[in-house]
């Protein structure tokens, strides 16, 4: 059997011929009765399980029948898809918007996002209504197969009947593209969809969240679009054993994406400046905060789509989020200072000068880092000071080995940060040299990263890949273009 | 010093004389010793006796020899007042002068824009140098070559009928003369005639020909190409330190303690002035950067509102002109259309931030090295800016990076000369820095245009009412006030009033009169934009590049209420056969007819002669847009031209694929930002042009042959149709016109949901 | 303070501060042209050369950090009288219009192919995003170096 058709026909046929639990080898007349009862039992037991979960097919929207929207509604599912940031997963660096066909992956195997766009053969074109709302509230297709979370249904499942209307009509609006993606590549059990259900019996908490009377109708929006549409607790919640998301532990951040380290949203946020809900709304909306530096990794791509979002509702999750983090130490930010004159010579700042005996990173800062970073020049144009950085006060220097190795590419036609990479310029040793500087210096009362220079090895070799993406969220080539081999 | 371009020790008179041979090592230190008195060619040039009784610059300098000199080793030099710019124009005029004279074209000597040595041929702009000093050197060389034959008939007592010119020989039988053998004295020093006898286009064995351009191996190996590459014994490096904005001045700033950093030799404070002067670029930098930070500057909001810049600019004072009126009323008009168009303030962008190489000689002569667009018109002004006569200041060319108009060159040169004052003797390098490259520079002028038009029952165009409101898109030297730092001095030059004309080539109007159409009715005012908030001058293709973004995106409109397909609709109204040819070649370059709707793509088509009087050029796009972030990406280009006679099929075609995509990240892209005191579009971040990431995966350039016709020009042409084809494209792929360049993805995002879904 | 450094395969002593960015010793005290001042602030990708196997912005690189390490630049590549594949291939493509930007697409280019000589037109276009150029010859640049992997693969 092909993939694809286990895939397709997995919620129908169950086990098929493969499965160990019939195709060992012989065994005595005994222990084959024993054998038969359990494989009676299971397959009564799967019969009722699958009974139980069999979800049916919503019948296609006839051909010709293509339903139309008001301006208003698509507009509306246009901020909300941004907020969903439905486009970062469900387009590759080279493909069609919306087509699908990245690959995700998982410790279950890659998962390939699918066509939503409302081509009839490929995309979601004849899907109704319903069945896009029960796809985005229940974690069933259309054809009543079940999603892998990798689509975020657990968050989506939150999301109101009218926002999801809202949603159907904007993805249905958009440009039909025939393209099939790759079929998953699932080992066995994750390769049948039905098992799925099981793992919604146990993480999938169904329904729109009510609303918390203490709180104000900003919070509450917020609240709703940060754990509903805008999922982001997929990346900034670590996951269990069965990759669901850690409940008790929500916002703890952790896991690399990418080649990223997610930050924390909740108390125990590394930023050493507290976020307020201005500040991050604005982060959100234009990708930095002068006081906390610019979005890079993958939450560039939400960034570059929450510009596109309303603003109101992105100042929304910015109080929801900010009181995520409420009970943090962090003292608040200085004010920001004046900026410097720009134009009069360059933006950057007279050589530092360092004593010889300061070390080898003090050096390497001075001369290397320092012309942007001390030039006052504020972000996203100029280099964050690095006693704002939530990079140097986490307690994983993942980002800011990436972000010094390989910078901040630029995007296509937009005003927006940029930051040359130094893979080519620091050795190991430099690199190590440089991260124990900036940490003691910047980062004062934070324990030294004991990973620093394992963690350097192994992203200047390339055993952790890092995926680069521009401000606009558009996937760019490291430069160079693979990660260096060990320099001298 | 063998970086020193060319050798100059001797004067033209000297040459054309033939009293020196060319001394090929040069010290600019030497030179500037030994100069001698500036001979009479860097006098104003005569004034021709008939404006246009010569071949094209023929006219102002109308000297044989001012163009053509052969040695008596038989070395050919040529001399032009145009400039290398990056458009190969020193290719294709060695190819001219080599197809008439019969010669390899590498064996000639090129000398271009010098104030010593060359014609005065102004400018090397508005894609004039092949029409003007193209055609002159072109008719010379040929004049030339009929002066030796006749010579040689008399020597060899021959009928000239029967003698040839071939490979730096005239040839006649077995006997033979070289042309080196041929002059004497004054034998070229002749005046040039109105008709000269051309190869004609069959027999070109030089010109029409892709001869590959003569300085690439150079800039591929690293050869001295630059003004930046320059660096005599002895050069010391010299950086400004700017006001932060335009009305900024210095109210203190600490230049003793500069004085004392390490290598610095000089700091200059002169009112509003500050450079530095050191002995290492590196130390020159440091000084730069610690004087700006030092200094204290009075500052003014003066500055528009960006955010509502075109409001602001029909705001301004205005003088108001007919640029053409058929003085008809529109009749017939069965169906209107009415739009108004912005465009923001555009920059040249030079990769490399200007440069020039000054000294003050012991003779009081200030030789610069400039990548100025304009040789004679900045040495005129830097001399006044410093009190000198004319001749006490020699301004060479030397190639730059691409600067596509009037960026800073001629303010580098004048820094220079001021830096070369401050340290008589010393040869002066003056690098501006990106920032103050960004931030300084004349932008192309921000504008409004408003267009109301109209289409008969016959589908044709009945009305056609256009309005611009535009600055002058010039204020070139000339006058001293023209130069950045001369206006900051203790005692300033300030800026000339800009002077409103319109001309039949136009400036800020180019191409506003319709004439690429045979229309029944037109009426096209400018509304001359007396005030300059943000500096501005020329800008490749000037006006024209919005005017027909405007004026094309408007027909394709007209198109839409005529039912009638866009190529069509041009192609049966276009005034000229080579119009119509341009426009048929573009559009079956793409396959116009056989295009087929893609769901997310679009095709556009414009169509324009450039000037009204230069190269036709029609293009054809097509255009992809993420209808999800409403992202543009061109997808493919055709374009068509005609330039006339074809000197260099590739260079045409590099020019024009180069003016396809430099247009194209102009409409998608780019706007100067500022805010109500400064200019915040200080470098790449800010000011976002094309990468390669939104490179088309096709451009084809079709070339219009054009036997025995003159010489057009390329480098402008593609400018303004490239940016309404896009226009057009994005109009046929999502529904909605866009009028407010840049047409960036939040724009075209907008659109997208202002209206019902299309598909 | 001086500074060793190997540059093109020679070994040359440089008297600068050891802040100096690498590139205003290549141009003045080298006297070697390739490398351009763009930006200044590794925005551009004129002054890109190699270090080793490295493409780098030597505009923001002090010479510091370069000691022991292997500089390339434009020159290294051949000469006008003997021009190597990569510049034999921007010469053939008439790969320049002001040809400022164009060293340092070069120095990009060739870094790409010491490591993937067999680079698509894709791989190039990636490859080359740090670079910018203003004359709009980028389809000319891209053809030159993929006449470049041609060349390379055949000799």
């Amino acid at each position: 059997m092909s993939p694809e058709a286990m895939q397709k026909d997995a919620h129908l046929t169950g086990n098929s011929g493969r499965s160990p639990a019939v195709g060992g080898p012989r065994r005595t007349r005994k222990r084959r009765w024993s054998l038969l009862i359990i494989v009676v039992v299971v397959a009564l037991g799967a019969v009722a399980y699958f009974a139980l979960v069999y979800k049916p097919a919503i019948a296609p929207l006839p051909e010709g029948q293509v339903p139309t929207f008001g301006v208003a509604l698509v507009a509306k599912g246009s901020s909300l898809a941004s907020i969903g940031d439905c486009a970062s997963c469900h387009t590759t660096a080279t493909g069609a918007p919306l087509a699908g066909g990245l690959p995700v992956p998982t410790p279950f195997g890659t998962i390939y996002s699918s066509n939503i766009t409302p081509d009839r053969e490929t995309g979601i074109g004849t899907w109704t209504e319903a069945a896009f709302a029960r796809a985005l509230q229940e974690g069933v297709n259309a054809a009543g197969h079940y999603l892998y979370p990798a689509f975020p249904f657990d968050h989506f499942t939150h999301v109101t009947a009218d926002d999801a209307i809202a949603l159907y009509a904007y993805l249905m609006t958009r440009d039909p593209v025939k393209f099939t993606p790759p079929a998953n590549q699932l080992g066995f059990p994750y390769n049948i969809r039905t098992i799925m259900a099981g793992w919604d019996l146990l993480f999938l908490k169904k329904g729109v969240i009510a609303a918390d009377p203490n709180q104000n109708a900003e919070w509450n929006r917020g609240r709703y679009l940060v754990e509903g549409l805008g999922h982001c607790g997929s990346c900034h919640t670590p996951r269990n054993s069965l990759g669901a998301e850690d409940t008790g532990d929500e916002y703890a951040g952790g896991p690399v994406i990418d080649g990223w380290y997610v930050y924390a949203i909740n108390d125990t946020s590394p930023a050493p400046f507290k976020w307020d809900a201005d500040g991050l709304a604005g982060y959100l909306r234009t990708g930095f905060s002068a006081q906390h530096g610019a979005s890079f990794g993958p939450m560039a791509q939400v960034t570059a789509r929450l510009g596109e979002a309303s603003d109101a509702d992105v100042h929304a999750m910015g109080v929801y989020v900010a009181s995520l983090m409420a009970r943090s130490n962090a003292p608040a930010p200085p004010p920001l200072p004046a900026q410097p004159i720009l134009t009069s010579g360059d933006s950057l700042a007279p050589p530092m000068v360092v004593d010889v005996s300061a070390g080898r990173g003090a050096t390497i800062y001075a001369a290397v880092c320092s012309s942007c970073h001390e030039s006052g020049r504020l972000p996203p144009f100029g280099g964050i000071d690095f006693h704002d950085s939530t990079a140097v006060h986490a307690d994983d220097p993942q980002n800011i080995i990436d972000m010094v190795l390989f910078g901040l590419p630029a995007g296509e036609g937009r005003t927006f940060a940029t930051m040359p990479g130094f893979a080519g310029t620091l050795s190991q040793d430099d690199m190590v040299a440089l991260l124990t500087y900036l940490r003691t210096t910047f980062a004062p009362g934070k324990p030294a990263w004991s990973s620093a220079a394992s963690l350097v090895a192994s992203t200047m070799s390339g055993a952790t890949p890092v995926k680069l993406y521009s401000e606009d969220g558009v996937q760019r080539g490291p430069s160079p273009v693979n990660p260096p081999g060990a320099n001298p | 010093m063998d970086e020193l371009r060319e050798p100059r020790a001797i004067t033209r008179r000297q040459l054309l004389a033939g009293t020196g041979a060319f001394i090929v090592s040069f010290s600019l230190l030497g030179m500037a010793r030994g100069q001698e008195t500036p001979p009479a060619a860097v006098m104003p040039a005569p004034a021709p006796a008939s404006p246009s009784a010569l071949p094209g610059d023929l006219n102002i300098d109308p000297m044989l020899d001012s163009w053509i000199a052969i040695d008596a080793d038989n070395q050919v030099t040529v001399f032009t007042g145009k400039a290398e710019l990056g458009q190969g124009v020193k290719t294709a005029i060695l190819q001219c002068a080599a197809e008439e004279l019969k010669i390899d074209p590498l064996t000639i000597k090129l000398i271009t824009a010098d104030t010593v040595l060359s014609p005065n041929e102004g400018y090397t702009a508005g894609s004039m140098s092949m029409s003007m000093s193209g055609t002159a050197v072109r008719n010379a060389a040929a004049q030339v070559r009929e002066l030796l034959i006749a010579k040689a008939a008399t020597q060899l007592k021959a009928d000239p009928t029967t003698l040839t010119a071939q490979g730096g020989q005239i040839v006649g039988g077995p006997q033979s003369l070289t042309y080196g053998a041929l002059v004497t004295g004054e034998t070229l020093h002749v005046n040039a005639q109105p008709t000269s006898k051309l190869t004609p286009t069959a027999d070109f064995t030089v010109m029409g020909t892709s001869l590959p351009r003569v300085d690439i191996p150079g800039i591929v190996t690293g050869a001295v190409t630059y003004v930046q590459d320059l660096r005599p014994d002895g050069m010391l490096h010299g950086r400004v330190v700017r006001p932060p904005s335009y009305t900024a001045t210095l109210a203190d700033a600490d230049t003793a303690s500069i004085e004392k950093m390490p290598g610095v030799v000089k700091v200059i404070r002169d009112g509003s002035y500050l450079a530095v002067i050191a002995q290492q670029e590196w130390q020159a930098i440091v000084a730069m950067r610690t004087l700006a930070r030092s200094a204290k500057w009075k500052e003014q909001a003066s500055l528009p509102d960006e955010a509502h810049l075109p409001e602001a600019l029909k705001a301004l004072a205005v003088e108001d002109g007919t640029v053409a009126d058929s003085n008809t009323t529109p009749t017939g008009v069965v169906q209107t259309f009415d739009a108004s168009y912005t465009r923001p303030y555009q920059m040249h962008g030079s990769i490399g931030p200007s440069c020039a190489l000054g000294q003050l000689g012991s003779d009081g002569v200030t030789t610069i090295y400039t990548h100025t667009q304009g040789v004679y018109p900045d040495h005129a002004a830097i001399a006044q800016m410093l009190g000198v006569d004319q001749t006490k200041v020699h301004c060479i060319h030397m190639q730059g990076s691409g600067c596509y108009g009037h960026n800073q060159a001629d303010d580098a040169a004048a820094d220079a000369a001021l830096m070369a004052r401050a340290v008589p003797g010393k040869p002066v390098r003056v690098q501006f820095m990106r920032e103050q490259e960004h931030a300084w520079e004349p932008y192309g002028p921000g504008m409004v245009t408003h267009f109301t038009g109209g289409v008969d029952a016959n589908g044709k165009i009945a009305q056609w009412d256009y309005e611009l409101w535009s600055n002058s898109h010039n204020s070139r030297p000339g006058p001293p006030g023209a130069l950045l730092s001369a206006r900051y001095l203790a005692t300033p030059f300030p800026q000339d009033p800009q002077v409103f004309s319109i001309t039949p080539t136009g400036s800020g109007d180019r191409n506003s009169d319709p004439l690429g159409y045979s229309l029944p009715q037109k009426h096209v005012i400018w509304h001359f934009i007396k005030d300059q908030p943000l500096r501005q001058s020329a800008l490749r293709s000037l006006g024209a590049f919005f005017n027909l973004f405007s004026m094309e995106s408007s027909v394709d409109e007209m198109a839409r209420l005529a039912g009638v397909d866009p190529v069509d609709f041009r192609l049966t109204q276009a005034a000229d056969p080579r119009g119509a040819e341009v426009i048929r070649r573009a559009a079956s370059s793409f396959d116009w007819a056989g295009w087929t709707p893609v769901p997310g793509r679009g095709r556009g088509f414009a169509f324009a002669r450039y000037e009204n009087h230069a190269s036709y050029l029609a293009i054809a796009v097509e255009i992809a847009v993420n209808t999800d972030t409403g992202t543009v990406r061109l997808v493919r280009a055709n374009a068509a031209i005609d330039s006339g006679e074809i000197v260099n099929p590739n260079g045409i075609r590099n020019q024009t694929e180069g003016g396809i995509l430099q247009s194209m990240s102009w409409t998608l892209y780019e706007a100067v930002t500022f805010d109500r005191t400064r200019i915040t579009s200080i470098d790449w971040q800010t000011y976002p042009i094309l990468r390669f990431g939104g490179v088309p995966d096709s451009i084809e350039v079709d070339i219009v042959p054009q036997p025995g016709q003159p010489f057009l020009g390329a480098g402008e042409a593609a400018q303004g149709p490239t940016s309404a084809a896009i226009a057009n494209a994005i109009r046929d792929a999502i529904g909605v016109r866009l009028y407010d360049l840049p047409l960036t993805a939040d724009k075209v995002k907008a659109a997208l949901l202002s209206v019902p879904a299309v598909d | 303070m001086s500074i060793q450094l190997n540059v093109n395969g020679q070994d040359e002593t440089i008297d600068s501060a050891t802040d100096t960015p690498l590139l205003y010793v290549l141009r003045n005290d080298l006297r070697l042209n390739g490398a351009k001042f763009g930006c200044g602030l590794g925005q551009c990708g004129a002054c890109t050369v190699i270090a080793d196997d490295q493409p780098i912005f030597s505009c923001v690189t002090p010479i510091m950090m370069l000691e022991g390490r292997k500089i390339r630049t434009l020159e290294s590549l051949g000469t006008e009288e003997h021009p190597g594949p990569l510049q034999q291939a921007f010469i053939d493509e008439q790969a320049a219009q002001c040809g400022y930007c164009i060293p340092g697409m070069m120095m990009r280019a060739q870094a790409l192919l010491e490591r993937n000589p067999k680079a698509t037109e894709a791989e190039i276009r990636v490859a080359l995003e740090p670079n910018l150029c203003r004359c709009g010859t980028h389809m000319r640049i891209i053809r030159a170096v993929l006449r470049a992997v041609d060349a390379m693969a055949g000799a």
